[in-house]
């Protein structure tokens, strides 16, 4: 049996939940207040995965940096790697909410998007 | 003098939504007057995801969120005036205001306050030992690393688990730092539980409770901090003094609202909030002066100065249409487990909303607010900690307009 108590990060609540995976694959999830945090500790128990931001240089803004995101999560252990390619990348202003300046990054299925307007000066 | 149904001091989050509520409410002649280049308020530097959940069902960042009511103020054709800081308001609304191209003088009909607030520094904490650099505020080091490109350090201890702290440990490991450990006095964390799961737990920073920082040592630059483990009455226990080597040390000990143009009008102020006395419209006791988001109490949560700021905006828009509200004589009495409660007045005629937060951590609780004997709203809890703020509707239907209500909070 595999089994974890951990707090979700899902939401502001931050419940604190049982998740219990049996050997015949029955699985059980206890303390969590939504279906959303059912799924978390399931994908927890077996595969955690983060989403992550950070910040690309930009040209030519007002600020030297651009606030970034990943789409969707990655596994937790891909972390440092998505952050060294983020770190390689540098972007010419205006920037636009929603904008992939990586695509599937590390072959990972997760884009990094921009998450801030910046206008050019 | 120009004159304006409603001036908006401040164009955060608060600022902002109070704005775009105000315009969906036919209040057409506003003004919003902001300090900095850009709307979007403190936002523009929490890069981290996790805001909007609760006002928009998805998780953004702080930039997205804030852009998503400057382009709704945009549409609805907010007049803003920005690198402009309001210097002085007095008890006749009058605001001045100094910007580039000179003073500003204006006269709101009504005035709304939300300047959100400022750091505690560690000149209002008294940790003896030398003054080197290397020492930050969370929020100044989340603006250095974030907007301006500038690493603070490499080898870093956070003092006090707030938010910001933790957030911030979290994204300067991302930067190639070391964070050795957060210290809090306290025995329980100041921030979320979600915060030191995703932020401390997930890069094995450790959280020592019930530790405080009795030393800053380093000539030029911080060279390292002696700590020291407290007891339930926050002394030193003798033989546990750590000393931990750092060139950074980075403060998460706790916000202050911006309330000095508050004073100068003639608001009161609460001592537990630091923020206005307000009433069930977020009136203060200035007719006509409102106060909605982090300037009337510290929140961690944007989604709740938003809906605050929505909440407001109708108070203040029955204001400007009525000319006055409904009189609230009724105190909101705290007991003394409550850290503070917002509004602090009522009129007893009204579905109101109540938001506090506990002093302590309590299990299994419950929450009863009470006038006389008659119970108006009790709300059983699994747990209540004061890192999260309780909201709770109370309805207007058993309140009588003579008597104080009282909230208090107890074990079950
Ligand atoms: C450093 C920091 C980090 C935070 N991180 C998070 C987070 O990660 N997640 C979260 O949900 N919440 C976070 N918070 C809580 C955050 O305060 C709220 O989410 C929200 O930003 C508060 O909105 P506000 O409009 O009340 O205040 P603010 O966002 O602070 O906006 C106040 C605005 O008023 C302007 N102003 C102040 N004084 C004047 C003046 N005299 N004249 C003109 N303009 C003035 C300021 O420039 C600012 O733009 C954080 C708070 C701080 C301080």
């Amino acid at each position: 049996m595999k089994s974890k108590t951990l707090t979700c990060i899902i939401c502001p609540n931050g419940c604190t939940i049982d998740v219990k995976a049996h050997d015949n694959g029955d699985i059980e999830v206890s303390g969590n207040k939504c279906p959303r945090g059912k799924e978390y500790a399931v994908q927890e128990l077996f595969d955690p995965r983060r989403t992550i931001s950070s910040t690309v240089r930009i040209e030519g803004a007002m600020l030297p940096l651009c606030s970034v995101r990943l789409d969707r999560p990655v596994p937790k252990k891909e972390i440092f790697a998505v952050m060294e390619e983020i770190n390689k990348v540098s972007i010419k202003a205006p920037s636009h909410i929603g904008d992939v300046v990586i695509e599937n990054v590390c072959g990972l299925g997760a884009n990094v998007i921009v998450t801030k307007n910046l206008d050019k000066i | 003098m120009r004159t304006h149904d409603a001036v908006i001091i401040g164009g955060g989050p608060a600022g902002l939504a109070a704005a775009v509520q105000l315009k969906k409410n036919g209040i057409d002649d506003i003004l919003i007057i902001e300090r900095e280049k850009h709307l979007g308020g403190i936002l523009r530097q929490c890069i981290h995801d996790g805001f909007g959940l609760t006002r928009f069902g998805v998780t953004l960042s702080g930039p997205e969120y804030s852009q998503r009511f400057i382009d709704m103020a945009n549409e609805l054709g907010v007049s803003t005036v920005t690198n402009a800081t309001v210097i002085d308001l007095n008890g006749d609304r009058v605001i001045t205001a100094a910007t580039q191209q000179g003073l500003l003088q204006v006269q709101g009909k009504a005035v709304i306050l939300t300047m959100g607030c400022r750091e505690r520094t560690r000149g209002a904490l008294a940790i003896p030992g030398t003054r080197p650099a290397g020492v930050f505020n969370a929020g100044v080091t989340q603006s250095y690393v974030n907007l301006y490109n500038t690493m603070v350090g490499k080898e870093v201890l956070i003092m006090g688990s707030g938010d910001i702290g933790l957030i911030m440990a979290r994204r300067l490991t991302l930067e190639g730092a070391k964070v050795k450990g957060v210290f809090e006095i306290m025995p329980y964390p100041s921030g979320l539980p979600r915060n030191i799961e995703q932020c401390l737990n997930d890069y094995d920073i450790p959280l020592y409770l019930s530790h405080s920082v009795v030393e800053i040592k380093g000539q030029e630059r911080i060279e390292g901090v002696r700590v020291v483990q407290v007891d339930e009455s926050f002394r030193p226990i003798e033989g546990t003094e750590k000393y931990f080597s750092c060139d950074t040390l980075v403060l998460s000990v706790g916000l202050i609202p911006e309330n000095e143009l508050s004073l100068a009008a003639g608001v009161e102020l609460d001592w537990r909030t630091n923020g206005a006395v307000v009433d069930e419209f977020y009136q203060s006791n200035v007719p006509g002066i409102f106060a909605a988001g982090n300037v009337l109490h510290v929140h961690d949560l944007v989604d709740f100065v938003s809906k605050e700021a929505e909440a407001m905006a109708e108070g203040v828009a029955e204001y400007l249409k009525n000319g006055a509200l409904p009189e609230c004589g009724l105190e909101i009495k705290a007991g003394n487990d409550i850290g503070h409660l917002i509004p602090q007045r009522v009129s007893g005629k009204r579905d109101f909303k109540l938001s506090l937060r506990v002093r302590k951590p309590w299990g299994k609780c419950c929450l009863e607010v009470r006038q006389g004997e008659t119970v108006l709203k009790s709300l059983k809890l699994a747990k209540a900690i004061p890192a999260e703020m309780i909201e709770l509707v109370i309805p207007a239907e058993k309140m009588n307009s003579v008597e104080d209500l009282e909230v208090r909070v107890y074990e079950i």
